[in-house]
């Protein structure tokens, strides 16, 4: 994955996504920091476990379900990263069942 | 908290309305579900982000924060409206505090404006559900809300107008873009030349960025498959023949990390629908003051019919002063807004234009494998709905009850368009109680309220 800015390196902070550390800009979506770190799937669907990701990166499609601090559900492409999130990949309907 | 005018939605239809009537002494309350204002059009990076890529309309948008921030105008960000009631006293509208959304606060407003914006059409073909493929408009908010590139190499495909800007402004951030797709002919262009006269200086800036970042153009072709197990890794495209079917044996592979896809748009209508607002096929229907046909409910901007930034700020402007007027108990004087309306006119000619040039091409539909997902929620195949027609359904309604497409999380607005393709039905505007998924703690509290009226406020909604 590019970014087409490099540098701000020193205001980047820490998420984790699947136990692994990811570098997080400010001001960045959860979608926007994974796309960055090269992932682009974060659930996997109810029926087929499919891997799916942003779709209409607007918050219309619910397409990039993720979890957040263990909050399935959330949005990738609405909600902004924070420092020590912990993102995990959303399977089903995220929660036990 | 009260306020006279509720303007939901602040791109450019909601900030030029908000301004018009600021001005003329209306107590306004902006309401976006974004951090900052500027809707999709002016969508900006986060501060933290330091560094910018080349924005939509820069000094339209310098002028316009600038205004915003020098006005009375309450703007309040995250804010995501869920209904809009009509009651006694005036309208009031229902919002979640985000990004948790746990929380649902009041505005009640004598006047309401609907500048809620649209949402883009996809078309499904196999392939499209695999990650990697994101809307055309989804790559562009990713590049401009968060500075994020879709990849190294993207293919940017469908039909419309939003492919343009998508393609250069992806190039333009160093990405390699191997190809823009349109389904459309270029020869039918001259035909609508006339509507299109004002937007030539545009569409000539992007060719002039197509070829100086060395961009093939492929029109009058399509992506027929995207290609890939867990991401994509290509896509294939064919040539279209006069009829709007493939050509046999004009496949070809592109490799690419990316697909940013598009057919076309269509307006957030929910609110409106809620409120009982008369429709005129998929749009808000409006006066020429941009008045619904109910009682205090304004509309201007893709709400009203999708037909680009420069038409929503006439269309907010126009309804900014009709407010305004209206709500002083005086009738507003046309003449008064005539460059407005001007503009209004001719962005409205050029919106058709472009609508019959950019239609989906035809057959769609029929071309669509039994195993590709069309609903993408529910994971309902093109071949579901096709049993449930066999087996009776005659109406993209009943396809819904049989094999619940557009019953997910999305609730349909991903595959109307793709059902109605596949059930050979014109698409109809769906009715949404609720704009967007609402807890149902927030629902219960409602309840909670409307039958007991001291619990207003709630205790748990805090000041936004």
């Amino acid at each position: 994955m590019r970014t087409p800015e490099d540098g701000g390196t020193e205001r980047a902070f820490e998420v984790t996504f699947d136990g692994r550390p990811v570098e997080a800009l400010p001001g960045r979506t959860v979608a926007a920091v994974l796309w960055a770190a090269g992932v682009t799937s974060w659930r996997t669907t109810r029926d087929g476990g499919r891997p799916r990701g942003v779709f209409c990166g607007i918050g219309v499609c619910f397409d990039c379900l993720v979890t957040v601090n263990d909050r399935p559900n959330q949005r990738a492409c609405l909600v902004p990263a924070r420092p020590g999130d912990v993102i995990r990949t959303q399977e089903g309907t995220g929660h036990e069942n | 908290m009260r306020t006279e005018l509720a303007v939901i939605g602040a791109g450019p239809a909601g900030i030029a309305a908000a301004l018009a009537a600021a001005r003329r002494g209306i107590r306004v309350t902006l309401v976006d579900a974004a951090p900052a204002p500027g809707g999709q059009y002016f969508r900006q990076p986060a501060p933290g982000l330091g560094e910018s890529v080349p924005q939509h309309g820069g000094r339209t948008w310098t002028r316009l924060r600038d205004a915003l921030a020098a006005s009375p105008v309450d703007v309040r960000p995250e804010h995501h409206v869920w209904c809009v009631e009509r009651e006694s006293g005036g309208l009031t509208v229902h919002a979640l505090l985000g990004p948790e959304q746990r929380a649902s606060v009041e505005l009640c407003a004598d006047a309401v404006l609907l500048a809620t914006g649209g949402y883009e059409t996809v078309l499904p073909f196999p392939g499209w559900t695999l990650p990697g493929v994101v809307t055309a408009g989804g790559a562009q908010a990713l590049l401009k809300g968060g500075l994020v590139t879709p990849g190294g190499t993207v293919v940017v495909a469908g039909t419309g107008p939003l492919l343009l800007p998508v393609a250069t402004g992806l190039a333009a951030a160093g990405v390699r873009v191997a190809a823009l797709v349109e389904s459309t002919h270029p020869a039918r262009l001259p035909r609508h030349a006339r509507a299109l006269a004002g937007k030539l200086p545009e569409a000539a800036g992007y060719a002039a960025r197509l070829l100086r970042h060395r961009v093939p153009v492929l029109t009058r072709h399509t992506v027929v498959r995207a290609h890939g197990k867990d991401r994509l890794t290509g896509v294939t495209v064919a040539a279209l023949d006069a009829r709007g079917r493939v050509r046999p044996a004009t496949e070809r592979l592109l490799p690419c990390d990316a697909l940013a896809v598009g057919h076309g748009m269509l307006p957030h209508t929910d609110l409106a629908e809620s409120l009982g607002c008369r429709l005129d096929g998929h749009a808000v229907a409006v006066d020429a003051e941009q008045r619904t046909d109910v009682p205090g409910v304004w509309a201007a901007g893709e709400a009203t019919g999708v037909g680009g930034a420069a038409l929503a700020l006439a269309e907010g402007h126009i309804a900014g002063r009709s407010v305004a007027a209206r709500l002083r108990g005086t009738t507003p004087d046309p003449d008064a807004w005539a460059p407005a309306a001007r503009v209004r006119a001719r962005g409205r000619t050029a919106a058709a234009a472009l609508h019959a040039l950019h239609g989906p091409p035809a057959h769609w539909g029929e071309g669509v494998p039994d195993d590709t997902v069309i609903c993408r929620c529910e994971e309902v195949t093109a071949g579901a709905v096709r049993e449930a027609l066999a087996l009776g359904a005659g109406d993209t309604r009943t396809v819904k009850l049989l094999t619940r497409a557009g019953m997910g999380w999305c609730q349909g607005r991903m595959c109307a368009p793709g059902v109605a393709a596949v059930t050979g039905s014109p698409p109809a505007p769906a009715r949404r109680p609720f704009a967007r998924p609402v807890p149902l703690g927030v629902l219960a509290a409602q309840h909670h309220r409307t039958t007991s009226p001291e619990h207003r406020p709630r205790p748990e909604e805090g000041s936004p």
